[in-house]
């Protein structure tokens, strides 16, 4: 009894800690930048090669997936008392409030995460954050700030791009069989609520959020070598997960309820 | 000048700098020396700030680092260089991009201007044509050049070199001794150098700090290092058959 209760009372105090330091992380990030110019190219190149460089997984998961669960749903709904464009209607709330917004940041926290905290990590154990901050500037600032900025902006276009994509899927598993395009894009037409959008849109940019800073957070504070870097990135990505589900929940209660 | 008095500095229970009391002047190259494991590296870091330190004090030109804010603190950095052991040049930036990369972030110079300074300060460590591969692309001791161009690009008041001559080939290590010496004499920079390179000791050292297990054991001159009695000098210093038969004959 008395060692589950010290387990349980390091475990808290770990875990205090660990949010302490990444609060004194954040507070560091966003300062005024040494030059402005410096970091606008630091941000187009983060957009680049941590945005428009997911645009091809997110394209083809959404595609996919947003066919897949058009076949799904019908196959559910086989019911004569339910139209068949009901079907459609199912997909796009689907696609909108959950999909698009939730499972596709879940993949990026994969991609993204696993990259922020890995080009950070080994940059830490190379000395290069330590060759900025002699150099005076800061490195929390200079390298985590643009990567927050710059999904933060673009995650929610690219969300957006998703659920098109989705109900592309969507409209292409009709096409191919099931029933007609015509009941799909009538009950694409059904009942649309714009709020929901914004809902996606807003869990989009938390989750982004998230990620960025999580796993800026477990790569820069790394310490010892290329194992650790490893170690750091998978962290991260598990981090970034858990805490995108957990706001998830958190943000459906607020904005849905 | 930078002043140090008394600084420790410890990892959890072990203490790597047990005490170190010295003074670096301006337009001297001092050099620290040191068998490897003896905390040059530690002492540098804490030198500028990297390790904060347990104990003592440290000063530049009379302003306190510890006692700074954060935007002192960052002044007092763009007038440093530093040469890291392992190089830390940023490895996404081209060789160009890394040797002008504080002046990007502090100068108003122009582009072209940048570009000169490039080829200035490449050129001065023997470097050409290498201005637009990745650091990924040179040797060690390529490397190695291009951290020092770096590290002088600003025309550093303070310049603090981390072994910057290990890997070198003998010709290229004294090049690259003299170029620090020559331009900590020119710009009147307050150089500190680590090194456990016996050559370096006698080309450039002014002043020289032998540092064992984390203390301060010897410190003088550079001809005097040649003739010191101390033991723990001399054990190091005439490890090497060469230098016994130096001292032999002076
Ligand atoms: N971050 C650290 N954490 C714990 N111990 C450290 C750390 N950095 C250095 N040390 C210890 O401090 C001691 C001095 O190390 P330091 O790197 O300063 O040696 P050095 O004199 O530079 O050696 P070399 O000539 O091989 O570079 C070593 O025993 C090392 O294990
Ligand atoms: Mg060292």
């Amino acid at each position: 009894m008395q060692n589950y209760f010290y387990f349980s009372d390091m475990f808290l105090i770990t875990w205090i800690r660990t949010l302490g330091r990444y609060w004194l992380m954040l507070s560091r990030t966003f300062r005024k930048p040494e030059n402005w110019n410096e970091y606008k190219k630091a941000f187009f190149r983060d957009l680049d090669h941590l945005g428009v460089d997911s645009l091809g997984i997110v394209a083809v998961i959404s595609i996919f997936v947003g066919a897949v669960v058009t076949i799904q749903t019908n196959y559910n709904l086989q019911d004569p008392l339910i139209p068949d464009y009901y079907v459609a209607l199912a997909v796009r709330e689907s696609i909108i409030l959950e999909f698009s917004p939730t499972i596709v940041s879940l993949i990026l926290a994969g991609k993204v995460g696993s990259n922020i905290a890995s080009t950070l990590g080994s940059m830490r154990v190379s000395e290069q954050i330590d060759a900025l901050e002699v150099m005076g500037v800061n490195p929390h600032a200079y390298l985590i700030m643009p990567k927050v900025v710059a999904l933060v902006l673009f995650n929610p276009i690219l969300i957006i791009i998703s659920m098109f994509l989705g109900v592309i899927g969507g409209y292409l598993a009709a096409y191919f069989g099931i029933f007609s395009t015509q009941d799909f894009i009538t009950g694409l037409q059904l009942e649309f609520n714009a709020y929901y959008v914004s809902y996606a849109l807003i869990k989009t940019v938390v989750f982004a959020f998230l990620i960025t800073s999580i796993s800026a957070f477990y790569g820069f504070f790394v310490k010892g070598g290329a194992i650790e870097v490893g170690v750091n990135a998978t962290k991260a990505v598990v981090s970034s997960s858990v805490a995108i589900i957990v706001a998830n929940y958190v943000l459906t209660q607020i904005l849905l309820v | 000048m930078i002043e140090v008095r008394d600084i420790q500095k410890k990892f959890g229970d072990t203490t790597v700098l047990k005490g170190i009391t010295t003074s670096f002047r301006q337009g001297v190259t001092s050099l620290i020396i040191g068998e490897s494991g003896a905390g040059k590296t530690v002492f540098l870091k804490s030198l500028v700030g990297l390790h904060g330190i347990d104990q003592g004090e440290i000063f530049y030109d009379d302003r306190q680092l510890g006692k700074m804010n954060e935007d002192e603190q960052k002044a007092l950095r763009t007038e440093m260089g530093m040469v890291f052991q392992g190089n830390a040049l940023f490895d996404s930036l081209n060789i160009e991009e890394n040797v002008i990369f504080a002046l990007n972030m502090f100068s108003e110079m122009s582009a072209a201007e940048k570009k000169e300074r490039a080829d200035f300060c490449l050129e001065r460590v023997n470097l050409k044509g290498v201005n637009n591969r990745k650091p990924a692309e040179l040797s060690g001791g390529m490397k190695k050049r291009v951290a020092i161009a770096r590290a002088i690009a600003l025309n550093p008041k303070y310049l603090f070199c981390d072994e910057p001559n290990s890997g070198l080939d003998p010709r290229t290590a004294i090049l690259i001794d003299n170029l620090l010496q020559e331009i900590t004499h020119e710009f009147n920079i307050t150089t500190v150098i680590n090194t456990h390179d016996m050559n370096s000791v006698v080309e450039i050292g002014e002043h020289i700090i032998f540092i064992k297990d984390g203390a301060k054991a010897w410190e003088g001159g550079g001809e005097e290092i040649l003739h010191t009695d101390n033991k723990a000098v001399t054990d190091f210093v005439f490890s090497s058959e060469l230098f016994r038969k130096i001292r032999e004959k002076s």
